[in-house]
């Protein structure tokens, strides 16, 4: 079960807890030198990425001159940056539970598919490219397709249905979503296969001699067993979504609120006086979404565990 | 047909046992039924179509003349100088821990899983802001800041793909086996460990090569003409160009991850272990798992 769970894509905390007991002092000494193997790493990412993290949060609370202050935040959470948070959180939850359960049913696909074929190979090689795609040639490519003039929209235009006549623009929030799944179904692909080896062909095998129909098996060993690692997936896919800048950026140009856009007019230098800290404070109120994020992600992991049980 | 297609491939491992014969992936219950065909049909649409949108775009002279655009050699020169520099710290990091964690501390494999998680959900535009704060001066002044910063957005592919491939194979009893000869451990390490760890670590290459020829938010935030920052620069000089840049990049990328993975694989079934594929590997015995 352990090894099961382990498979699955992101485990976020662990509960590796410090034992206790006789001898717990020496056993700590001990567990101390060992852990002089992770040093290097764990020095380094306090630096790379701890420390950029409290320099945000404190500048959060900073007035320009260096006294401390609740301006930046009252701004952040409020007019254009609560509206440019709600945008965002709106587009990435869509921009997540839609991909995600998309790229769960293609990472079932192409799992079944036999080891080492060519549909597999290239669609897992693909995933790894283009989970790393973005900013203005994606936007470039869905504006060539899917723009009021592109090739798809044409297509469709001669099929007798105009989606720009049906509400659809790519410039608005659904369109982002159709540019974002570019990105977001390879990037679920690639983190929830490992979730799939996990599923041993025996329960499938078992689950049939029972009696049990595919929907059966789905509902009460594959779906449960899957859950945790897919909630998690998602949870990932939720903050890949909400940091993704290049391709706001390229997208929307502006028409949409978006918070790392308006974070990134800060570091450019378009700052009204006074007001130079409140891109750490969009900032930190970005990280606060993420860490809220996870913490539903526990509790529902948590749930689902207990299905399991 | 399908289930003749999964007999007949003789997956390493599976063929061997009354497990891997009754593998459920046959015709009836699971194979490749209409609607996996739909869904892999719909999904090549998606992200074909696109690209073919796009290749129109550009035309094909277009690639031709992308190297002899000004400030073409100079931003990809960069970007492949901060490939480099992030691939060598990355994995200089990276494998040392990972083995370590894998022989030593097995149980903070999680914790670790969980550390590497977080380069991917917290978003970049905040840690380039955090980091311009907090970085010292001389490093402020050059572009390698981006490649160390680089190596922290690196860290869950390379973790992933090592650990995948640590797990692929008995790492503890061939390592004490090793040192039951009398092998060091700088030899362990380089004649027992690294070979079985091609695959994971080539994999490991190009996923961070391909984030650091990708990557935009933080480069342009900084002020460096990356490959990637050329292309959106240029983009308002000629746009074909600039989109039959972009394109190149992504398939000269997915072809050399190809044929990474393709070289991998046939080194796998070769040596009979676990075929490594980005995230994930392949069990070679599945009858040992249930």
């Amino acid at each position: 079960m352990d090894e099961l769970v382990s498979a699955g894509a992101p485990e976020f905390f662990s509960d590796s807890g410090a034992p206790g007991g006789p001898g717990a002092a020496v056993a700590a000494a001990r567990g101390l030198r060992r852990m002089a193997g992770v040093v290097p790493f764990g020095v380094y990412m306090a630096l790379g990425l701890g420390a950029p993290l409290v320099a945000v949060a404190i500048g959060a609370f900073q007035s320009p001159n260096g006294g401390f202050t609740l301006g930046n935040v009252r701004i952040a959470t409020h007019g254009e940056y609560l509206h440019g948070f709600a945008q965002s959180i709106e587009l990435s939850v869509v921009a997540a539970v839609v991909p995600g359960i998309l790229g769960l049913l293609i990472a079932y696909s192409i799992w079944t598919a036999k080891r080492g074929s060519i549909l597999r190979q290239v669609a897992i090689t693909a995933s790894g490219v283009f989970a790393n795609f973005g900013g203005v040639p994606l936007a470039f490519l869905f504006i060539a397709t899917l723009g009021s003039s592109g090739l798809a929209t044409r297509w469709l235009n001669d099929l007798g249905f105009n989606p720009y006549q049906h509400g659809f623009s790519l410039y608005s929030l659904s369109g982002v979503v159709v540019v974002y799944m570019y990105f977001q179904i390879p990037l679920m692909v690639l983190v929830i296969l490992p979730a799939l080896e996990g599923l041993r062909p025996a329960w499938r095998e078992a689950a049939a001699n029972m009696g049990a129909r595919t929907w059966q098996y789905w509902r009460h060993v594959g779906g449960p067993v899957l859950m945790p690692s897919f909630l998690g997936c998602v949870l990932l896919l939720f903050g890949s979504s909400l940091s993704a800048y290049a391709t706001a950026q390229a997208m929307t140009s502006g028409t949409i609120a978006l918070t790392p856009i308006q974070i990134g007019t800060f570091l450019n230098g378009n700052v009204v006086a006074g007001q130079q800290n409140v891109g750490k404070a969009l900032g930190l109120g970005m990280v606060i979404i993420i860490a809220i994020a996870m913490g539903i992600y526990v509790v529902l992991q948590r749930r689902s565990a207990r299905w399991l049980q | 047909m399908a289930a003749v297609d999964t007999i007949a491939a003789g997956e390493p491992g599976a063929a061997g046992t009354a497990h891997g014969r009754a593998r459920p992936r046959s015709g009836r219950r699971d194979g490749f039924t209409p609607w996996r065909w739909l869904i892999l049909i719909l999904a090549g649409a998606y992200f074909l179509i696109p690209l073919y949108a796009a290749l129109r775009f550009a035309g094909w002279g277009s690639f031709g003349s992308v190297i002899h655009q000004s400030g073409f050699a100079g931003s990809l020169g960069l970007s492949v100088r901060l490939a480099v520099i992030t691939t060598v710290i990355t994995l200089a990091l990276m494998l040392p821990t990972a083995v370590y964690v894998h022989l030593r501390l097995p149980r903070l494999r999680r914790l670790l899983e969980g550390i590497t998680i977080l380069p991917i959900v917290i978003p970049p535009i905040v840690l380039i802001v955090g980091l311009l704060q907090v970085a010292p001066g001389f490093l402020k002044s050059t572009p390698y800041l981006l490649a160390l910063e680089y190596v922290v957005l690196a860290m869950p592919f390379a973790y992933r793909s090592i650990d995948a491939g640590l797990r692929s194979f008995d790492l503890k009893t061939l390592v004490e086996a090793s040192n039951s000869l009398g092998a060091g451990w700088a030899s362990t390490l380089r004649r027992v460990v690294l070979p079985n760890l091609t695959t994971a670590l080539l994999s490991a290459t190009v996923l961070t090569v391909a984030l650091v020829l990708g990557e935009y938010t933080m480069a342009s935030l900084d002020l460096y003409q990356t490959f990637p920052v050329w292309i959106v620069v240029f983009d308002q000089t000629s746009g074909p160009i600039s989109v039959a840049a972009s394109l190149l990049a992504l398939f000269v990328t997915w072809l050399v991850l190809l044929a990474i993975t393709m070289l991998g694989g046939r080194h796998a079934r070769r040596t009979g272990g676990g075929e490594v594929a980005l995230f994930s590997v392949a069990r070679r015995d599945t009858g040992r798992t249930s």
